[in-house]
C-alpha cells in the first residue's frame, strides 16, 4: 500500500513550517507519522503537501516550566512514559502513554501527534483533559494557549485551525496531596491497543477527605469527557471503597455513551463505573 | 528526492518518490529482502527494522523520514559468517516455523536486549508485543529471546525444554 503522491516538505526551523501551512492550505502535519501514515495508506486522507516537522530543533524536549512540565511536539510516547516528572506530575499521561500502541509505536509517535489526531479511544488525551493539561498552538500568527476542555471537539477533530501546529502539552505541577492513574481496557485484552473504555482519575486528598477530584471518560463517546457526576460524587467523601463505588456508579450518568465495533452502550457504560472505581483508587494509592 | 543514511553499516544514497516507504526502499532499491511487508497498517511488525538503535516500523515510515539514520534490518546481524545470538536462539529453540514473522521479531529482540540485557519473561513478551506471530504461540520465541539473552551476558544458555522431557 503506498500513500497518493504528495509534495514533502522538511522545514528547519518552526517558522519556515508555518509559512509552509500558509501557503498549502489542506498540507498535512507529519511529526511520528503513527497515525497520519496508515491513514495516507488506506487513502482515507491524501493530502497534496506533508510538512514533516521531524528536524525541527527544539521541540523535542520534556521542559520544566516551574509551574507546569511542556512536552515537546516530537516527543515520543516512549519518552512521555519513562519521564520522571511526568511520573511525577501526570502518572496518568506516563501511564497513558505506556499503554499506547505498541513498542514500535511508542518508540516514533509522539504524544501531541496523538493529542491532535484525537482518536475518540486514544489514551493519552482523556489523561491530558484530567491532569488540566494546556496545549499551545502556533501559527504565523503567534501562539495561543488552549485548555484541554476547549481542545478535543469531537470524533478526530481538535480546536487546532488547520494553518496550527501543537508545539507543546503542558501538564501543571501538582503539589502534595494530589496524584492522578489511567486504567483501561485495550481493544486486545489488558491494555493491550485503543481502549474500549478507559479513566484517568486525578485526586487530591485534604485533612482526611476527598478536596478535589476530575475524572474523564475515553472510548465511550465521540471525545474525550469529564464525568462531572462522578467529580460532584466523590469530592467530600472520605474516599472509602464504599464512597468510591458508589461515586463511580454515576460515570457515565449525562455523558452520551455509543456502541462500537468493540462494545455496545451497556457494556461500555459498565465498563466506565469499573474503571472509574479503579483509576480513583489508584489514584489515591499513590498520594 | 534523494535519500541518504546508513543501512547495516554501509552508506546508501538513491532517488526515490516522496511517498517511497522506508520498507519498499530497502525492499525495492535496495535488494534487502529480509524486512518483510505484513499487514501494511502497522499492527504485525514484520517490517520492524532498527533505526538508531530503536524498533520501528519500516512500513509506517517515509523513506525520507531515514535521512541520515542508522537502520539495521536482519540482514546486518550475522557477523563474518556466524549468527547473531538472537538468530541462534531462534534456531536452537526453534522459535520460527513459517518464517514470516521472523526478521521482524529478531530486530524486536535484538533491540529489547539492548535496552534490557537480562529482561523477565513478562518484559520479553511485553518487548515483542507489537510483533505478530501467527505460528508458535510465542513459547519458543520467549525461550529463544532468553537463551539469546544469556549468551550475550556471557552465562550459559538454559537447556532446552525437550532435553528435559
Amino acid at each position: 500500500m503506498y500513500p497518493r503522491q504528495f509534495e514533502y516538505l522538511a522545514p528547519s526551523s518552526l517558522d519556515e513550517a508555518l509559512a509552509a501551512l500558509d501557503a498549502h492550505p489542506g498540507a498535512k502535519v507529519l511529526a511520528g507519522g503513527m497515525s497520519l501514515l496508515p491513514m495516507m495508506k488506506l487513502r482515507l486522507l491524501s493530502p497534496e503537501v506533508v510538512v514533516d516537522i521531524g528536524r525541527i530543533p527544539g521541540l523535542d524536549g520534556i521542559t520544566d516550566h516551574g509551574d507546569s512540565v511542556g512536552i515537546g511536539a516530537l516527543v515520543t510516547h516512549a519518552e512521555v512514559a519513562a519521564d520522571v516528572l511526568v511520573m511525577r506530575n501526570g502518572a496518568a499521561l506516563a501511564t497513558a502513554a505506556s499503554w499506547t500502541g505498541d513498542r514500535q509505536v511508542r518508540n516514533r509517535g509522539t504524544c501531541c501527534g496523538a493529542m491532535a489526531h484525537a482518536d475518540v479511544a486514544a489514551d493519552q488525551p482523556v489523561a491530558a483533559l484530567a491532569l488540566g493539561a494546556t496545549f499551545v498552538a502556533a501559527s504565523s500568527s503567534g501562539t495561543r494557549a488552549i485548555a484541554a476542555g476547549d481542545f478535543f471537539v469531537d470524533t478526530m477533530m481538535s480546536a487546532l485551525a488547520p494553518n496550527e501546529i501543537l508545539t507543546e502539552v503542558r501538564i501543571p505541577k501538582t503539589g502534595p496531596g494530589t496524584a492522578s492513574a489511567y486504567d483501561k481496557l485495550g481493544r486486545r485484552g489488558g491494555h493491550t491497543d485503543y481502549a474500549v473504555a478507559g479513566v484517568a482519575a486525578s485526586v487530591t486528598r485534604s485533612n482526611g477527605s476527598i478536596g478535589g477530584a476530575t475524572v474523564a471518560l475515553t472510548g465511550v463517546g465521540n471525545k474525550p469527557t469529564l464525568s462531572h457526576a462522578v467529580m460532584d460524587a466523590l469530592v467530600g467523601t472520605d474516599g472509602s471503597d464504599a464512597a468510591i463505588e458508589a461515586a463511580a456508579a454515576h460515570a457515565t450518568d449525562g455523558v452520551e455513551v455509543l456502541e462500537d465495533l468493540y462494545g455496545s452502550v451497556e457494556y461500555k457504560t459498565h465498563l466506565a463505573s469499573v474503571f472509574t472505581a479503579r483509576a480513583i483508587k489508584a489514584a489515591l494509592n499513590a498520594i | 528526492m534523494k535519500v541518504s543514511m546508513s543501512v547495516n553499516g554501509s552508506p546508501v544514497t538513491a532517488d526515490v518518490e516522496s511517498r517511497t516507504l522506508l520498507v519498499h526502499f530497502l525492499r525495492d532499491s535496495l535488494g534487502l529482502t529480509g524486512t518483510h511487508v505484513g499487514c501494511e497498517t502497522s499492527y504485525c511488525g514484520a517490517c520492524t527494522v532498527s533505526l538508531n538503535g530503536q524498533a520501528v516500523l519500516s512500513c509506517t515510515m517515509l523513506a525520507a523520514q531515514a535521512e541520515g539514520a542508522e537502520v539495521t534490518t536482519v540482514e546486518g546481524l550475522a557477523r563474518n559468517g556466524e549468527l547473531h545470538p538472537v538468530q541462534e536462539g531462534f534456531w536452537e529453540r526453534h522459535g520460527l516455523q513459517c518464517g514470516f514473522c521472523t526478521p521482524g521479531m529478531i530486530i524486536s529482540a535484538v533491540t529489547l536486549l539492548e535496552e534490557n540485557p537480562d529482561p523477565s519473561e513478562e518484559e520479553i513478551r511485553r518487548g515483542i508485543e507489537g510483533n505478530l506471530c501467527r505460528c508458535t504461540g510465542y513459547h519458543n520465541i520467549v525461550r529463544a529471546v532468553e537463551y539469546a539473552g544469556a549468551k550475550m551476558r556471557g552465562e550459559a544458555p538454559a537447556p532446552a525444554e525437550w532435553e528435559n522431557a
